[in-house]
């Protein structure tokens, strides 16, 4: 008798867990909000404004898969998660989605047992320092004190850097690039590093940017993505159709000014189509209506539109487009066909 | 009791028969066939029922917590093993007690980390034991300013968090004191030529030691050997004669003298390295991060307040009679602390100190506010994330603080035991 109490309590745990490692859409749903983690503050990918809501390019995306998946752009709660405590919350459930300019790397992947949705923006690792300093290139960097966010890829490599060009540094580690950025001004470190992207953003909330300098030298490769857990793929996949959905509109000329005019009635252009779901059932593929990618879209435009507001050439962040431009400019980024 | 009880249980069996049922059980208990309620409402049985099931319940709960974790494990597709200690780091620590670089394993990283914890973990609890006492002696002191301002410390350090005390100490040294690059330009003087006190933390002259620096240190030992031999003797001779030995500058002398003579007679195999400003900052001499300083200081001021009000707890639990007679056998006041109101205290002392001993190794894991890279800071936080094992790294560094907490508590309660009263 008690064996079967216990081993009774044994699959009742069993299937609480079991179902809650799956469908997080069910789970979305029933929340009726999106659990998104973002940075804990990086100007042009999360910050919260000054009436404390978060805009960005990362938080554009939350939303646009907020209003995909619940029809409504608003329906994110927003958790700020550090390098370090990214991951855990990820795979602990504290959050759908990890949109916080993470690399897609192998361990990642694969040993840490995560699913990148794709791309966002491809970027790479560089130094800032200041002008007074004199230094020009990151080769004559040999004995500085060097912040980094800890927990990052930009830690390992800035080790491989040093290591493989037989160098001596001093890490200072930190734990977010607001704490970076105040240590950084305040002396307690030469030269800080993180993603190019990140240098730009930080730089751009400095009192005086032109005092510093962001050396030539990207040392490393950091394509930047959504990810979400392994072991729901019906959940990754909307996520990644999400990105392309993002992506595709750009190419096709699809924006948030002209997507209701778009939407109201099927096109010349079949991929267009398909894609605002004014033909075939793709939506209902991945567990949505025919409108998601229309809602998508419609939260904060295409992802031409998201770049440029957040973190393009017009806003204070100031990056051009370069490997982030559609491959049809010479660029990297390239929607997957909808059909 | 028992033999209320069994009126009790005798009652109600036989319904309405009364004082005669009474009487034969109390004269002659018929055997009683055991029924399932008197598990509940039979004192005999109760506490051995609800034993059995706080076991049962325990059982189930951990066993629930185990399966949890199996499942959700296997539901992300990750096992539990302990492999990826060996594997390659691949990041820089910046303060290594010993040699350490990018390549080696995440096990040694984390004993790297490990000996960080222990080494600000000792520092602090030696600094807020000596700060304590003053602390806690000056607080009763008849000086009424010294008094206040001892009142002033315990309060401000026992009643704002720790953390902010950390931060605040980081802030200030970080923001207030000159650039590296300041001393090259000889725009700041080395204190005494030879500490830099800087934004990235204190540089100071670093020993070398050379081939003979071995005879150096047992000569050192002999004279501290030698010192516990002398002290004993003096308390001997104290006790069998009466006479006082001058106690305190003939283990002076014996500390210095010897080690000195050998330093110069061994052709002073130790020697300065001292710091020198470099391009970015100093090259030589020892740097002492800004890190450890306002981690140190914060612990130490903020556990030396809690043993202050021990300490003065402790002084105050000795009745006045024992000063006052003290005083009337003619000890000069500094004799009375000494000999019979310490050696006292130390017994009101000493438990709680353990505890505070205890709680400042776990506050240092506080580290991460200024990003000492401790044992949390390793193993628990950048060998977890690269690797993504939480589960490991978290039991590991669990059972260090455990070992750690429970080693210093036996050490402590060694100690403990030598000072508590001894019953003859
Ligand atoms: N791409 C790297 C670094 C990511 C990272 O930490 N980036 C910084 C600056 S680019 C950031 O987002 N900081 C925001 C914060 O501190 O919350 C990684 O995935 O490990």
């Amino acid at each position: 008798m008690k064996k079967s109490v216990f081993l009774g309590a044994l699959t009742v745990a069993g299937l609480a867990a079991g179902a809650s490692a799956a469908a997080t859409l069910d789970d979305v749903k029933a929340r009726g909000t999106l659990n998104c983690g973002v940075s804990t503050g990086l100007t042009g990918f999360s910050a919260p404004d000054a009436n404390g809501v978060w805009q960005g390019f990362d938080v554009a995306f939350c939303r646009a898969l907020a209003a995909a998946v619940l029809g409504d752009p608003n329906a994110v709660e927003f958790v700020p998660t550090t390098g370090q405590t990214r991951f855990t919350a990820l795979s602990s459930n504290e959050i759908d989605v990890l949109a916080r300019n993470t690399t897609w790397t192998f361990s990642r992947d694969n040993d840490l047992k995560f699913e990148f949705a794709g791309v966002n923006y491809y970027d790479g690792q560089g130094f800032i320092v200041p002008r007074e300093l004199g230094v020009a290139s990151a080769m004559e960097l040999d004995g500085a004190t060097v912040c980094i966010q800890t927990g990052t890829t930009t830690e390992l490599n800035l080790a491989d850097f040093f290591r493989v060009n037989d160098m001596e540094y001093e890490p200072v580690p930190i734990e977010t690039n607001a704490e970076a950025q105040q240590q950084y001004l305040a002396g307690a470190c030469d030269a800080y590093t993180t993603d190019a992207s990140g240098l730009a953003a930080t730089r751009a909330t400095f009192e005086n940017p032109e005092d510093h300098v962001i050396l030539p030298e990207i040392i490393s490769k950091e394509p930047l993505g959504p990810l979400v857990r392994h072991g729901d793929p019906e959940w990754g996949d909307i996520v990644r159709w999400t990105l392309q959905a993002l992506i595709a509109a750009e190419e096709y000329g699809v924006t948030s000014a002209n997507i209701e005019q778009m939407a109201s009635e099927a096109g010349d252009n079949a991929e267009v189509n398909r894609l605002l779901g004014t033909e075939g059932e793709l939506g209902a593929m991945i567990g949505l209506d025919s409108d998601w990618a229309q809602r998508a879209i419609a939260a904060g435009g295409n992802y031409g539109e998201i770049f440029e507001n957040n973190i393009g050439e017009s806003s204070p962040v100031g990056l051009a487009r370069g490997l982030n431009a559609q491959y049809s400019n010479g660029g990297l980024i390239y929607a997957l066909p909808f059909r | 009791m028992q033999q209320d009880n069994l009126r009790r249980t005798g009652g109600r069996h036989n319904g309405d028969q009364g004082e005669t049922s009474k009487m034969s059980v109390m004269t002659d208990p018929p055997p009683e066939r055991f029924r399932l309620s008197q598990l509940i409402y039979d004192s005999r049985y109760r506490s051995l029922t609800i034993q059995v099931v706080a076991m049962v319940l325990l059982v189930l709960a951990l066993s629930w917590l185990v399966s949890n974790t199996i499942q959700n494990l296997a539901a992300l597709g990750k096992d539990f093993n302990f492999g990826f200690l060996t594997q390659s780091a691949g990041y820089d620590i910046n303060q290594r007690l010993i040699p350490y670089d990018n390549q080696m394993s995440h096990g040694r990283a984390a004993l790297v980390g490990i000996l960080n914890t222990i080494l600000v973990a000792f520092l602090g609890c030696v600094t807020a034991t000596i700060i304590g006492t003053i602390a806690g002696v000056l607080r009763l002191s008849k000086n009424w300013i010294v008094g206040r301002l001892m009142t002033v410390y315990v309060e401000a350090f026992r009643n704002v968090p720790l953390l902010l005390w950390i931060i605040l100490i980081f802030a200030i040294v970080n923001e207030s004191m000159p650039h590296p690059r300041d001393f090259g330009s000889g725009d700041v003087p080395m204190v005494f030529g030879s500490i830099a006190i800087t934004r990235q933390g204190t540089w100071i002259p670093a020993p070398v030691f050379e081939n003979l620096s071995g005879a150096l240190f047992i000569v050192f030992a002999a004279s501290l050997v030698a010192i516990a031999l002398y002290r004993r003797w003096a308390r001997k001779r104290q006790e069998a004669t009466g006479q006082i030995s001058p106690v305190f500058w003939v283990s002076l002398g014996l500390f210095v003298l010897p080690t000195v003579i050998a330093y110069f007679l061994l052709g002073m195999p130790v020697s300065l390295d001292y710091p020198e400003p470099g391009r970015f900052r100093f090259d030589g001499g020892l740097l002492i991060r800004n890190s450890l300083i306002a981690l140190w200081l914060a612990l130490s001021l903020y556990t030396g307040a809690f043993i202050a009000e021990i300490v003065r707890g402790g002084i105050l639990a000795i009745s006045k009679g024992q000063s006052e007679a003290a005083y009337a056998l003619g000890l000069r006041p500094n004799r009375t602390m000494n000999l019979v109101i310490l050696p006292q205290a130390m017994r009101v002392i000493v438990p709680p100190l353990i505890s505070q001993f205890l709680n400042l190794t776990k506050n240092s894991s506080l580290a991460i506010a200024v990003g000492y890279m401790d044992a949390r800071a390793t193993l628990g936080g950048i060998t977890i994330n690269q690797t993504g094992r939480e589960l490991e790294g978290m039991l590991l560094l669990g059972l260090f603080y455990l070992v750690l907490s429970l080693v210093i508590s036996a050490v402590m309660n060694v100690y403990n035991n030598r000072v508590k009263l001894k019953e003859r």
